[in-house]
């Protein structure tokens, strides 16, 4: 997490709101581990990463509703439901995905 | 509101050994609690809760317990903990101190291992106070070059387990006051080069300074896995082989 304090911080200074996903589960082969890390801006600014690339841009698009909405979500990505398909796990794994307005 | 996450932030980039649990479904979802650790005497450490809440007190208590444990094995868990008849769906999410190799002795072997240590994603340091070994031109590729005496420069490091010191000046007068320091410190490898015969005289230098035989005995000495190799790249090969081994051995333990 150290690695992305400095953006979150930067994104807060400047009166944006920042949602905050975490890696919370990992099914078969995954690129990132437990707790691995994505904030993203209100402006659709990212920093760090949840996968290898291949769910980045959709869970950027969940963070962004959890803003909106300001409640918590967990989301699942992997190749056994259709939103996998679109986004893709290369390496065919499950991760599941806490999404948190940064408001703690 | 901020001022779990300052405290959060503030933990990290302190390299402190820390845990965030999170509430992660549920009534009280994004519910947080930040872990810190008190320490005692002689290395024992308990967890205690910092800040935040997670609504309920013996929740809370049953959760310091099961983050101390996480903490100890160095490794971020999800869990589901049955208190007051409800099944809580927790992440512990514990965050480590950037690791760190700390090589005393500027010596022909120190120019392969930090290539290693930094290929390995190590943070790494070298001290020494000889001007003609600590050169730029030796230890371009080291993070931090500090060319003072070893136990000086290792007071002021705040040595963690996440910090992982070697003794190579084979020279008594520089590698044992540098071992006293890292043996008063939790680092999570300390390691001597020098023969067996060496190491006797260094064992009885470090008894008669007054440390006790629990405490030499976390020396690996002589130093590194032994791959039978003679050059300097192929010992400094084996001593991070060993640091990889130790490491990893601590994390296989918590599961």
């Amino acid at each position: 997490m150290k690695d992305i304090l400095a953006d979150i911080d930067n994104w807060q200074q400047a009166g944006k709101r920042v949602a905050l996903a975490t890696v919370v589960q990992v099914y078969g082969s995954a690129p990132r581990p437990l707790g691995a890390k994505l904030a993203v801006s209100e402006d659709g600014a990212m920093v760090g990463s949840v996968s290898g690339g291949c769910v980045e841009s959709a869970a950027v698009q969940e963070a962004l509703e959890v803003l909106e909405t300001g409640t918590p979500r967990l989301v699942s990505y992997g190749i056994a439901d259709e939103t996998a398909w679109e986004v893709g796990l290369a390496c065919g794994g499950t991760i599941e995905v806490f999404i948190e307005p940064l408001d703690w | 509101m901020a001022e779990l996450y300052h405290a959060v932030a503030q933990a990290i980039r302190q390299d402190e050994l820390c845990a965030v649990v999170t509430v992660l479904s549920g009534d009280e979802i994004g519910r947080k609690l930040l872990v810190r650790r008190e320490r005692k005497v002689e290395g024992s450490s308990s967890a205690v809760a910092a800040t935040g809440s997670l609504g309920h007190t013996a929740l809370e208590q049953a959760v310091l317990a099961r983050a101390a444990e996480a903490m100890e094995a160095r490794r971020t868990t999800r869990i589901s903990l049955p208190v007051e008849e409800q099944e809580w769906d927790l992440l512990i999410d514990v965050h480590l101190p950037q690791e760190r190799l700390v090589i005393v002795g500027a010596v022909h072997i120190a120019i392969p291992l930090v290539s290693f240590a930094r290929e390995l994603g190590l943070y790494t340091v070298v001290i020494d106070a000889r001007p003609i070994f600590a050169t730029q031109d030796r230890f371009g590729h080291v993070d931090e070059l500090i060319r003072c005496w070893p136990d000086e420069a290792l007071q002021e490091m705040k040595l963690n387990e996440s910090s992982y010191v070697v003794t190579l000046t084979h020279d008594e007068k520089l590698d044992t006051p540098a071992l006293i320091c890292a043996l008063n410190c939790p680092a999570g490898y300390i390691g001597a080069l020098g023969s067996k015969r060496t190491h006797a005289k260094r064992v009885a230098a470090l008894q008669e300074a007054g440390v006790s035989d629990e405490q030499i005995s976390r020396i690996h000495a002589p130093i590194g896995l032994d791959l039978g190799g003679r050059s300097p790249g192929e010992i400094a090969l084996a001593i991070m082989a060993e640091i990889v081994q130790v490491r990893n051995r601590r994390k296989e333990v918590g599961r």
